[in-house]
């Protein structure tokens, strides 16, 4: 039986072992080959405090500080996962990762393929995305909109410090190059999580809260906007299934599919953008799907398409607040 | 008698050859002859923030009579990939490296297949002098399953993970940083041993390269950057897209050195170079003055921006073939017909790579 859970941070700048740091340094503990590239990782540990205290533990040759640089060393981090090794690149803001979309497209998602299954790429790359406090457009971005038609890799999303430390362990372990997005926001959340060894399955979704009337599907930051709304919405009577599909490549159809035939209502709550978001493509993917299954078209709601404001006024605007899953879960079940 | 020796030599292992034909790999030798044999390079090494090694290259008849069925071998099989390119049994794109054979084998007698290497997507010759066989390569450009990749990454996408080639890379200079991480999961591992990683002129100016060199010296890594220098970046002189072309200077703090890469023993001896300050100082940055003879590609002819004047001029003067062949008969190594015999062997290894290649299943 195990001891009282700790209380964790997902990410909290005092605490000394974070969930996601805590994940990293126990697979760099388990396997030699795994080590961590990224701006400021290392001495400064890291502009997140993820990594930190790992450079003082495991030495400048396994957690490495590189330039600005991000095309050259996440090509780097592609070209050691060809031998081998297991990196975990780390991308500031996964904004800045755009340097290195020929890198994370062509050489981390493709090689597999076009070297006919004699390389594995083994990396992770991992980082903060979304819509942040007024960081503005440029670091406010949300990547897996991008990244998502890259065929060969897989994407997953964290939300919880129990889901950050799990989906980490879980992606530095898989031999597929895998895309972990954290989110700016959800860094401080507290969680008891359990002392022995533990992952997630990369997947799998999350059942956060079952129900019977619709099914919320939702992903990193909004997951709290949706379980906000859904306190109103059990307060008016409705009954709502959350789930979180963490999985965003890809998508975990089974417990979705499941999901819809007993609900027969969808309704995706998302941060990327109207147009060629997750939602888009999980919109596409239900319809296909679980067509028959549907009493009313699958609803997505999602951020405005346009650069995120600075004024935080507007930036409210353009993200899905809590009222607006309400009004929406309300029209479904008319 | 020495001379009647070598040529009974010769053409017991000549007749060795016939038998084996269909299972030789490129490695074989044909003379076993290792006597050393003092050459001079054609011209001396130019060097940037380095000594220059010495233009007296070692090597012996065995190794130059390596050189030449080695790169009779690459220069056959591309020409011949050149026609079932315009029988339609190749598509899409396909980069030619005739002329350019001498960086490949040179390179490959300087090193071990320990060493990694990983160029661009002219690397049919590389992936050959890495260990490739023929059939691999021919079934990989007819898009048939027993090609090195499966049918599935083209002319474009030849690895070979067994001896440390990573290929085979379509976006320009993307492969450079690769390369660098190749060479830091070398020093990672504490294993000795060095990685080159090849670009051409025009990627010269890809700021990821710098980028990585950058990283590379930094950190200390046994990262060899090759710019094979052909002069032309597809359509574009090497005056015209470079500020500076001097290309073994442009690594700044970087070591550079120079090299007639139409010299087998010259890249040889710059290489064995290359790879000693590599394993001691870190990056250093070799720059092959080489030519290919065809255009960019298969779909580019090749002189709307260069004369044929030049192209044959090259081949006339520069040949790396015919600097080999002259090598070999002005050192009384081997018979002029022995030599011509070596490339209709070599000429028929290649068709009958093709012949078994065509019989497999497009993918």
């Amino acid at each position: 039986m195990q001891l009282q859970p700790k209380l964790i941070a997902l990410q909290l700048l005092h605490l000394r072992n974070p969930a996601l740091g805590e994940g990293l340094e126990e697979e760099m503990e388990r396997d030699p080959r795994v080590c961590v590239m990224g701006e400021d990782v290392g001495h400064y540990g890291g502009s997140y405090k993820v990594t930190k205290g790992l450079a003082t533990k495991f030495g400048d040759l396994r957690v490495l500080d590189t330039p600005i640089a991000e095309n050259s060393f996440t090509g780097m981090g592609i070209g050691a996962a060809m031998t081998g090794l297991r990196p975990v690149v780390e991308g500031m803001n996964m904004g800045f990762l755009l340097l290195a979309f020929n890198q994370i497209s062509n050489n981390c998602g493709m090689l597999h393929y076009t070297s006919g299954g004699q390389f594995t790429i083994p990396i992770v790359i991992r980082g903060p995305g979304g819509v942040g406090r007024q960081l503005g457009a440029e670091h406010s971005q949300r990547l897996e909109s991008y990244f998502q038609s890259i065929p060969g890799i897989q994407m997953v999303a964290c939300s919880t410090p129990y889901n950050a430390k799990g989906l980490m362990k879980a992606a530095i372990r898989s031999e597929n190059p895998v895309i972990l997005f954290e989110h700016v926001l959800l860094y401080n959340l507290k969680e008891r999580i359990p002392d022995e060894d533990y992952i997630c399955n990369l997947e799998e979704a999350e059942l956060v809260r079952p129900g019977e009337d619709i099914t919320i599907l939702t992903y990193s930051r909004m997951r709290y906007h949706v379980m906000q709304a859904a306190k109103t919405l059990v307060n008016k009577g409705y009954d709502p299934e959350v789930i979180d599909i963490r999985s965003l490549k890809p998508f975990d159809l089974y417990t979705i599919g499941n999901s819809v035939k007993k609900t027969h209502r969808v309704l995706i709550v998302e941060e990327c953008m109207r147009t060629g978001g997750i939602g888009a493509s999980l919109t596409a993917a239900i319809t296909e799907n679980f067509h028959d299954y549907l009493d009313a078209p699958v609803m997505c709601l999602s951020s405005q398409d346009v650069p995120t404001p600075y004024a935080g006024t507007l930036e409210e605007w353009t993200v899905v607040q809590p009222a607006q899953i309400v009004t929406a879960v309300e029209q479904l079940c008319q | 008698m020495a001379l009647s020796r070598l040529n009974c030599f010769s053409s017991r292992s000549a007749n060795l050859l016939k038998t084996l034909s269909s299972a030789i790999s490129l490695r074989r030798p044909i003379s076993t002859d290792t006597t050393p044999i003092i050459v001079e390079t054609s011209v001396p090494f130019t060097s940037h923030q380095c000594e220059a090694p010495s233009r007296s290259v070692e090597t012996n008849p065995k190794e130059l009579l390596t050189f030449f069925r080695d790169m009779a071998l690459m220069r056959r099989m591309e020409i011949a990939a050149d026609s079932l390119y315009k029988a339609k049994l190749i598509r899409g794109f396909c980069h030619l490296y005739d002329g350019q054979e001498a960086v490949a084998v040179g390179m490959e007698a300087a090193i071990t297949k320990k060493d990694c290497i990983i160029t661009a997507y002219r690397d049919h010759c590389t992936f050959v002098a890495r260990g490739g066989t023929l059939l691999e390569v021919f079934a990989e450009l007819m898009g048939r399953q027993a090609g090195c990749s499966r049918g599935k990454g083209g002319s474009m996408h030849f690895y070979k993970k067994d001896s440390n080639f990573y290929g085979g890379h379509g976006i320009v200079g993307a492969q450079v940083p690769l390369g660098c991480g190749l060479a830091f999961a070398q020093k990672y591992s504490k294993d000795e041993n060095v990685s080159f990683a090849l670009y051409g002129d025009g990627a010269a100016n890809q700021g990821q390269l710098f980028e990585a060199l950058n990283i590379s010296a930094l950190w200390d890594l046994p990262a060899i950057l090759v710019c094979e220098n052909n002069h032309y970046g597809m359509g574009t002189a090497e005056w015209r897209a470079a500020k500076s072309p001097a290309y073994y200077k442009r690594g700044d703090y970087v070591p550079g050195l120079k090299v007639d890469g139409m010299d087998a023993l010259a890249v040889k001896q710059a290489c064995k170079f290359a790879k000693e300050h590599a394993l001691k100082n870190g990056p250093i940055i070799l720059e092959m003055d080489t030519y290919r003879y065809h255009g960019h590609s298969m779909s580019d002819p090749g002189s709307t921006y260069r004369t044929r004047d030049e192209i044959s001029g090259v081949r006339q003067e520069r040949d790396p073939i015919e600097r080999i062949r002259k090598l070999i008969l002005s050192h009384d190594l081997a018979t002029e017909k022995d030599l011509k015999d070596i490339e209709k062997e070599v000429r028929k290894e290649v068709d009958d790579a093709i012949a078994q290649a065509k019989l497999f299943v497009d993918t």
